[in-house]
C-alpha cells in the first residue's frame, strides 16, 4: 500500500450564498481508498482541527444507487469510464496531484451544501411521465405479454440510468437529455409502455424544458460521462418520438372520439 | 388562442422542437450549399457554360422560380438563425456557474464553436450577396461592362463578374475563410441533423458521421478551388 499527498481544491457554499474553493492538504491517503473514503479521511481531520466537514451525497457506495456526486477535475464522477466516484480509487490519482473537486454544476440542481445539490427536478419529470399506468390487484400473468428478447435487452440497457446526473453535469449545455431519453425510452420500447407513449414523451420533455435545463448539441459528453454508459442514441430515439408524439397532437390524431362527445 | 396554435406554439417553446426546427432548416441549407457549388463549379466549364447557367436561373418560370428559391431559403436562415439564438441564450442560462476547472473529453472543437462559426458564416452572405447579387460597391450591373452573347442573345456576363471579384485579394481571402467556417460548421452539423431528426442509430451513426466530414470537405475543397485558381494561378485573367 502506497500513501498519497495530495492538494484538493473543495467547492464549498451554503444554500444560495456564493461559494468558494478552500484549499485543503490531504496528505498519506492510502492508494485503495476510494474517492468518498479519502473524502471521509479528510473530514475526520476537519472534525478533529474543529472545522466544518466537507458536505457530499452518497448511500450505497456500490456504484447502483446514483446517490453520489461530484464534479472531480471538471469530469463529472472523475476521470474513469463507466465509474460513479464511489467506484473511483486514489490508485488512479498520483502523490503531488492537485484535485478539484466541485459540485454537479447546473440552474436545475441548486447547491444544498458544499457538494451536495438538489437532483428533485429529475423526481418531477418522473412524476410527469416516468411510470405505467396499471390496475392494481392480482399480478398478471408473467408471460401473458411477450416481449421480444431484443425489446427486453434494449430496455434493460435503457433501465440501468441510476438517476446520478452526472450527464446534466458534464453537460456544456447542462442539458437532461440522457436523463429523460434513458427513463422515456425504457418504458416506450416495452409493449407495456406503449399505450402512453405519445402522452409521456410530451410530459416529460416539457417538465425537462420547465426545470430550467439546457438543451442538448449533440457533443455526447454525457455519454462520456455516464457511470452506466448510456448510449446517446436513446436521445435520437425522444427526438424521434418526440416529433411523432408532436405531429399526432398538432393534427389531433387519436382525439376524434373525446371530441365527438363533446 | 385556437387549440392547433397553442399546439405550434407549444412545440417551438419545447427544446426538442426548435432543434427540430434547425435541423430541418439545416437540412434545406445543405441541399442549397451543394447545389450552388456544383453550379459554380461550372466557372471551369468556360464562360458560355456560367453564362447560360446564370440565365437559366434568372429565367425559370418565367423569372418566378428563383424569388420562390429566395424566399424559402431566406426562410430557412431565419428560422435556423432564430432557433439556435434562443437555444444558445437557454444553454447559457441553464450553468450560471461555471466550473473552476473545465474538462472536454469527446466534444469535438467544431461542436464548441457552431454559435461563432455560424455567425461569421451568417456576416459573409451578407458580404456576398451585396458582392455578387445585389452587386453594391462595383461596376458588375453596368450592361456596358458586363454583358455576354449567348446564342445571339445579350445576357449578364457572370464568368466575367467572378473573374474580376475573385481578382480582388480581399475578397478572396474573406471567402476562403468563410468557406473553412462553413467546413468545420459542416462536420459538426451533418452528422448530428440525423441525431437530431432521430433517425441516427448504432447502425447508422457511423455512416452519418463519415458522409458528413466527406461532406464538408467536398464543399471546402470545390468552394476554394475557385477564389484559388482565379487570385492565386490567374484562370481567366
Amino acid at each position: 500500500m502506497a500513501l498519497l499527498n495530495l492538494h484538493l481544491k473543495v467547492w464549498r457554499q451554503t444554500g444560495t450564498q456564493p461559494g468558494h474553493f478552500q484549499d485543503i492538504e490531504a496528505p498519506e491517503i492510502p492508494d485503495h481508498a476510494s474517492f468518498l473514503e479519502m473524502m471521509d479521511i479528510v473530514n475526520e481531520r476537519l472534525i478533529r482541527a474543529g472545522q466544518d466537514p466537507v458536505a457530499f451525497d452518497h448511500d450505497c457506495r456500490e456504484g447502483i444507487c446514483g446517490m453520489c456526486s461530484m464534479t472531480i477535475n471538471g469530469m463529472a464522477h472523475g476521470p474513469e469510464r463507466g465509474t460513479t466516484t464511489c467506484q473511483l480509487h486514489m490508485r488512479k490519482f498520483r502523490t503531488g496531484d492537485t484535485i478539484w473537486v466541485e459540485p454537479f454544476r447546473a440552474r436545475a440542481f441548486p447547491v444544498v451544501k458544499d457538494l451536495m445539490v438538489d437532483r428533485s427536478a429529475f423526481d418531477r419529470i418522473m412524476k410527469a411521465g416516468g411510470y405505467v399506468s396499471v390496475r392494481t390487484g392480482a399480478a398478471p400473468e408473467a408471460n401473458e405479454i411477450p416481449v421480444g428478447k431484443e425489446i427486453a435487452d434494449a430496455a434493460m440497457d435503457a433501465a440501468a440510468c441510476i438517476g446520478c446526473g452526472a450527464c446534466v453535469a458534464s453537460c456544456k449545455n447542462a442539458s437532461a437529455m440522457l436523463y429523460v431519453s434513458a427513463k422515456a425510452g425504457q418504458l416506450n420500447t416495452l409493449p407495456q409502455g406503449h399505450a402512453e407513449k405519445d402522452r409521456r414523451t410530451l410530459a416529460m420533455v416539457r417538465q425537462m424544458d420547465a426545470e430550467g435545463f439546457g438543451n442538448c448539441t449533440n457533443q455526447y459528453e454525457c455519454e462520456a460521462a455516464c457511470p452506466k454508459e448510456i448510449s446517446v442514441r436513446w436521445i435520437a430515439k425522444l427526438n424521434r418520438d418526440y416529433a411523432v408524439a408532436s405531429v399526432k397532437e398538432l393534427v389531433g390524431a387519436g382525439r376524434q372520439q373525446s371530441q365527438a362527445g363533446e | 388562442m385556437s387549440s392547433l396554435q397553442d399546439s405550434l406554439s407549444r412545440f417551438y417553446a419545447s427544446s426538442i422542437g426548435k432543434k427540430l426546427l434547425v435541423a430541418l432548416s439545416g437540412l434545406a441549407l445543405i441541399g442549397f450549399v451543394l447545389g450552388h457549388m456544383i453550379g459554380n463549379l461550372l466557372i471551369f466549364a468556360g464562360p458560355d457554360a456560367i453564362n447560360e447557367y446564370g440565365h437559366m436561373l434568372h429565367t425559370m418560370g418565367h423569372g418566378g422560380l428563383i424569388w420562390v428559391a429566395r424566399l424559402g431559403l431566406l426562410a430557412a436562415v431565419v428560422v435556423h438563425i432564430v432557433a439556435t439564438i434562443h437555444l444558445t441564450r437557454q444553454n447559457k442560462a441553464a450553468r450560471k456557474d461555471a466550473y473552476g476547472k473545465e474538462a472536454t473529453r469527446v466534444a469535438s472543437s467544431a461542436s464548441r464553436i457552431m454559435i461563432f462559426s455560424g455567425l461569421t458564416i451568417l456576416a459573409f452572405v451578407i458580404y456576398h450577396l451585396l458582392h455578387f447579387t445585389v452587386r453594391v460597391g462595383n461596376e458588375y450591373n453596368n450592361p456596358a461592362l458586363y454583358t455576354a452573347m449567348l446564342d445571339g442573345q445579350p445576357v449578364h456576363n457572370v464568368y466575367k463578374m467572378v473573374i474580376d471579384g475573385f481578382s480582388w485579394a480581399p475578397a478572396s481571402v474573406f471567402y476562403i475563410i468563410a468557406v473553412a467556417l462553413l467546413c468545420n460548421h459542416l462536420s459538426h452539423g451533418f452528422a448530428s441533423l440525423f441525431q437530431t431528426l432521430g433517425l441516427a442509430t448504432n447502425k447508422t451513426w457511423p455512416l452519418f458521421q463519415k458522409a458528413g466530414h466527406a461532406f464538408a470537405l467536398l464543399i471546402l475543397i470545390g468552394n476554394c478551388s475557385i477564389p484559388i485558381a482565379i487570385w492565386l494561378f490567374g484562370y481567366g485573367r
